[in-house]
């Protein structure tokens, strides 16, 4: 299929060109300088994912190092390793790295720079405001922790109940460091969400309609929705509790007419979605492993994107069962109860699929499916306890005891972390161009499994032993200890695999064999590309006949041209049908992005002491938006 | 290699079946109501069990199977595919009918445990940053009691708590008798439980709630039902005057420090409420919110290094000379 064109001196297109002057054109064009001002403008899609990759797995790092400590403390009672502020600032630390700086982060990281690549597009959409999310996130990471090592760490917890969060009880600025914490890293999800829709909807390639989409991109793009409908809650519920503690509001104090309770439905009306936030894009994961090493389709296709869906529409029915022993009337908790058990429905039919596929298929045991079959074990534990703690009785035994700490360690490492360990090896090759070593990678596997289990079962039945969460010790007599030394050893062989796992991604990363583009011989787009993949991602935008393309195409992919070369173009197309309607021109490199996140950096962090900084840190962000949005004369423009 | 591994999985599991009993275990219960839910935990244990070792089966199966190679991965056998479409959706039926199951077990269960009767004894019980205030209610102001950290009940009567909180969320949870409720400002919420049996069962706060989040314990003393209402009317007395010149000094002690600031003694001018009614001190089992063994070696550890034992807890240390010490301990230990 060729577009309708007007070759002209000054635009030229990839029609006629051959394939190493297309090459060095669309490199050109398309590349990130290697100067340092050159790099930190980039829009890449690329550039910015991986960025957004490394950093997710620093603050993994850090996250995992909070939890060893407290795991140290545990190991014995009454151990005086860490005192009660040092650890309720770490576990609050734990709990909010994790969840905000890096479960999070870190899938939008994949999604991001996978999503593009799988729909066959040059760049994600809106590439500076990409660029932006990222910086902001960086910011609001080192703002979090920098707080921590000036020994202002938030310790109300990641869910910051009032009024323990509110100004009487956290005097000072520790939970207002927590709270625009939260603020940094909303507005950088909320803008990946937003690209990561766009690009699904307009930017595939041609042919690439609805139901030929990759389970991982319909993955991202139900994750998305979940984050433009969840993040707002939080959002207002922790500007009220900086407004209750910076000037003097009552929302949440019960004694002028608010409401302590207002405070948990917010946030668990953000914060039960935020698991699927967290657990769909590994489903995606899981998908993408799955079939390229049972060396088959994913079984039930259209099955898993209505359950994808079906899964994002329940999960705003559920945050309630986080409450169910905060006196809420008892006809509306069983209510809640019907919805829990109700979610396990589509959760199950993505299982039975997956072991469908497994099973006509024949499986090439390579780490990334180790994982997967990991995930198999751990997550469905995960989600039959979820089956447990959804029973209204039963929660009010389990509930905020060690128990719950298991459960949802094993949904969320099980069901998020094994996938995406997983995926880093799958798609390592394609990032690097390099394979990851698969000696260590089973050693790596293994202690994870192993680690993983020994430290997260026992606390099960500590649980059910009447051991509260959030506890920095215990009494000898309660008899908690040898368990508790269990899990801590479990703890400490989980963190060597995360060790080997750094080991093996810094050795392969120079020293790997050569990957090739498909070293897997999976079906999607992404790998019918160079490892790396070059600036422009695909030299000419690939035409779409299958769900997996390359699998359908043995030998070469039919493509579309018509782009230009030498100016940043991409093809958008009709939502349904991935039909071509125009040509549109991709943003060029900035710094506005870096600096307008810096101002709005400042006027975050100014905000924590006065309110004022609000409205003079506009100014600066005005100034440097309306230097991101200047006009350019771009050729786009004359015509 | 799988196999041995779901072998090894069996052994935590035989673990867990032999380790329930403990000092506040949800699956040692005392009381009908936490009897109630420890079935209702093992109907849902065995039920989730089956089907995560019918998963781990068909995975295991299913990855070993041999199957002939596929060099075309998109060459499908139409008769399996329709046999999988089979299999999955009589799955999917499977687990619907499960969750039905389970969901109306539960319902049931929950209307079971949360039907109220009338109550022998109602107790009010605050929460605060960290120890538990005990009101026994009764029909003259003169008849109740105040105490802090143990409640008494009396065995086989239903009792209904009451729960408030003045400062944070708290959570009351004594896992051999009941499941946890929060106490929450500005909002009442109330249990019932029954204890079955004599014996002391112990309790914990549940919902982080700062510091001493760890340190703050409660007892729940089950007594038959004449040895309880003995234990009730000694409550209601005031303290008993200092009997010897020592206890009498230490009663001036603490009336001169800042011990009479937070605490009250009923029958001397103590009467502040900020921190536990002090009365009958010396007649509870622990110091301290369930941390400490009542001893006078611990109230002399408690009343010289509260900071040390409970770190940010809101009792301070008050500078007590080394020859005040002795003469307060024996006020202290003799408030029976």
């Amino acid at each position: 299929m060729t577009l309708a064109r007007t070759a002209t001196e000054s635009d030229v297109r990839d029609t006629g060109l051959d394939e190493s002057e297309l090459h060095a054109r669309l490199t050109r064009t398309w590349r990130t300088g290697s100067r340092l001002l050159e790099r930190l403008a980039s829009v890449d899609h690329k550039v910015v994912g991986r960025r957004y990759i490394i950093t997710a797995f620093v603050f993994l790092c850090l996250g995992g190092l909070s939890a060893v400590a407290l795991r140290m403390q545990l190991a014995r009672p009454e151990a005086r390793l860490l005192g009660p502020d040092l650890y309720n600032q770490l576990f609050t630390m734990h709990g909010t790295t994790m969840m905000f700086l890096f479960a999070v982060p870190v899938m939008e990281a994949f999604g991001v720079y996978l999503v593009p690549l799988m729909v066959g597009t040059r760049n994600i959409a809106f590439p500076r405001l990409n660029a932006f999310s990222y910086w902001v996130y960086l910011f609001g990471g080192i703002f979090l922790w920098a707080s921590f090592m000036l020994k202002i760490g938030p310790d109300a917890g990641w869910f910051a109940y009032v009024p323990l969060s509110g100004p009487d009880f956290s005097p000072g600025k520790r939970v207002d460091v927590w709270a625009q914490m939260i603020t940094f890293t909303e507005v950088s999800a909320l803008a990946v969400a937003v690209e990561i829709i766009v690009t699904v909807f307009k930017q595939r390639a041609p042919g690439m309609t609805l139901d030929r989409i990759p389970l991982f991109v319909w993955a991202m793009l139900v994750t998305s929705f979940l984050i433009i409908f969840a993040m707002p809650a939080v959002m207002v519920a922790s500007t009220m509790l900086i407004l209750d503690r910076l000037v003097g509001t009552h929302f949440f104090n019960p004694a002028e007419g608010g409401d302590a309770l207002l405070w948990q439905h917010l946030f668990w009306f953000f914060g039960h979605p935020e698991v699927y936030i967290i657990f769909i894009p590994a489903t995606g994961m899981v998908s993408s492993i799955i079939a390229a090493f049972a060396r088959r389709p994913v079984f039930g296709h259209l099955p898993l994107i209505l359950s994808l869906i079906a899964v994002g529409f329940l999960s705003f029915g559920l945050w309630v069962h986080h409450m169910f022993v905060t006196g809420l009337p008892q006809l509306g908790a069983s209510f809640f109860t019907a919805s829990s058990m109700l979610i396990a429905v589509p959760n199950g039919v993505q299982i039975f699929c997956w072991l469908a596929t497994l099973w006509d298929g024949r499986p090439v045991f390579r780490t990334p499916l180790l994982f997967v079959l990991g995930f198999f074990f751990i997550f469905v534990i995960g989600g039959l306890s979820g089956v447990m703690v959804a029973s209204v009785p039963i929660d009010t035994q389990v509930h905020d005891t060690y128990f719950v700490v298991a459960h949802f360690h094993y949904v969320l490492i099980g069901g998020a972390v094994f996938p995406l360990i997983g995926g880093v090896y799958f798609w390592f090759p394609k990032i690097t161009g390099r394979m990851m070593n698969e000696r260590l990678g089973r050693w790596n596997f293994w202690l994870a499994f192993i680690g993983f289990n020994v430290a997260f079962f026992p606390m099960h039945i500590l649980g059910l032993q009447g051991m509260p969460r959030r506890i920095y010790t215990y009494l000898p007599e309660m008899g908690w200890g040898q368990l508790n030394l269990l899990a801590t050893a479990g703890a400490l062989i989980l963190f060597v695999s995360f060790v080997l796992l750094l080991v093996n991604v810094v050795a392969s990363a120079s020293r790997g064999a050569p990957a090739g583009d498909n070293p897997w011989d999976a079906g999607t787009l992404e790998w019918a590309t160079t490892s790396p993949p070059a600036p422009y991602n695909f030299l000419r935008i690939p035409f779409v006949t299958h769900r997996e393309p390359l699998w359908d195409n043995r030998d070469s992919l039919p493509v579309v041209t018509g782009l230009s070369v030498d100016t940043r173009e991409h093809l958008s197309g009709t939502v349904t049908e991935s039909f071509p309607q125009l040509r549109e021109s991709s943003p060029e490199p900035s710094i506005w992005p870096l600096l307008a996140a810096l101002c709005v950096a400042a006027a975050f962090l100014g905000s924590i002491f006065t309110p004022w900084a609000v409205v003079w840190g506009s100014i600066p962000v005005a100034v440097t938006l309306t230097g991101w949005f200047w006009p350019k004369d771009t050729p786009e423009d004359e015509k | 290699m799988r196999l041995r591994l779901d072998l090894m999985a069996l052994i935590p599991i035989l673990w867990l079946l032999s380790a329930c009993a403990g000092e506040q275990s949800a699956l040692d219960p005392r009381g009908p109501h936490a009897e109630h839910l420890a079935r209702l935990f093992w109907i849902f244990l065995a039920v989730c069990s089956f089907v995560w070792i019918a998963v781990m089966v068909v995975l295991l199966i299913g990855t070993l199977r041999r199957t002939l190679p596929r060099p075309n991965p998109l060459s499908l056998d139409p008769a399996q595919e329709r046999r999988s479409t089979l299999v999955v959706g009589g799955a999917v039926a499977a687990t619907v009918l499960t969750m039905i199951a389970l969901t109306a077990i539960s319902y049931l269960s929950q209307r079971h445990v949360f039907a109220r009767e009338k109550a022998a004894v109602t107790i009010k019980v605050t929460g605060l940053q960290w120890w538990w205030d005990v009101r026994y209610e009764a029909d003259s102001p003169d008849q109740t009691v105040t105490t802090a950290n143990e409640i008494h009940v009396p065995v086989g009567e239903p009792v209904t708590v009451k729960l408030a909180a003045t400062d944070v969320i708290h959570s009351f949870w004594v896992p051999s008798l009941f499941g946890k409720q929060d106490l929450i400002p500005g909002q009442d919420n109330e249990i019932q439980f029954t204890a079955s049996r004599p014996g002391v069962y112990r309790g914990q706060c549940a919902e982080f709630c700062g510091f001493q989040h760890a340190h703050m314990g409660l007892l729940v003393i089950a007594l038959p039902p004449a040895e309880f209402q003995a234990w009730l009317k000694s409550q209601t007395a005031p303290a008993s005057p200092p009997p010897d010149a020592l206890q009498a000094r230490g009663s001036e002690i603490f009336a001169a420090k800042a011990c009479i600031m937070c605490h009250t003694i009923r029958g001397t001018s103590a009467g502040s409420r900020v921190g536990p009614d002090l009365t009958h001190f010396a007649s509870r089992k622990t110091i301290a919110s369930a941390t400490l063994e009542m001893s006078r070696g611990n109230i002399a550890a408690w009343v010289v290094d509260p900071q040390g034992i409970k770190p940010g807890t809101n009792m301070p240390n008050v500078s007590i000379a080394p020859d005040e010490l002795d003469p307060l301990v024996s006020y202290l230990a003799g408030l029976r």
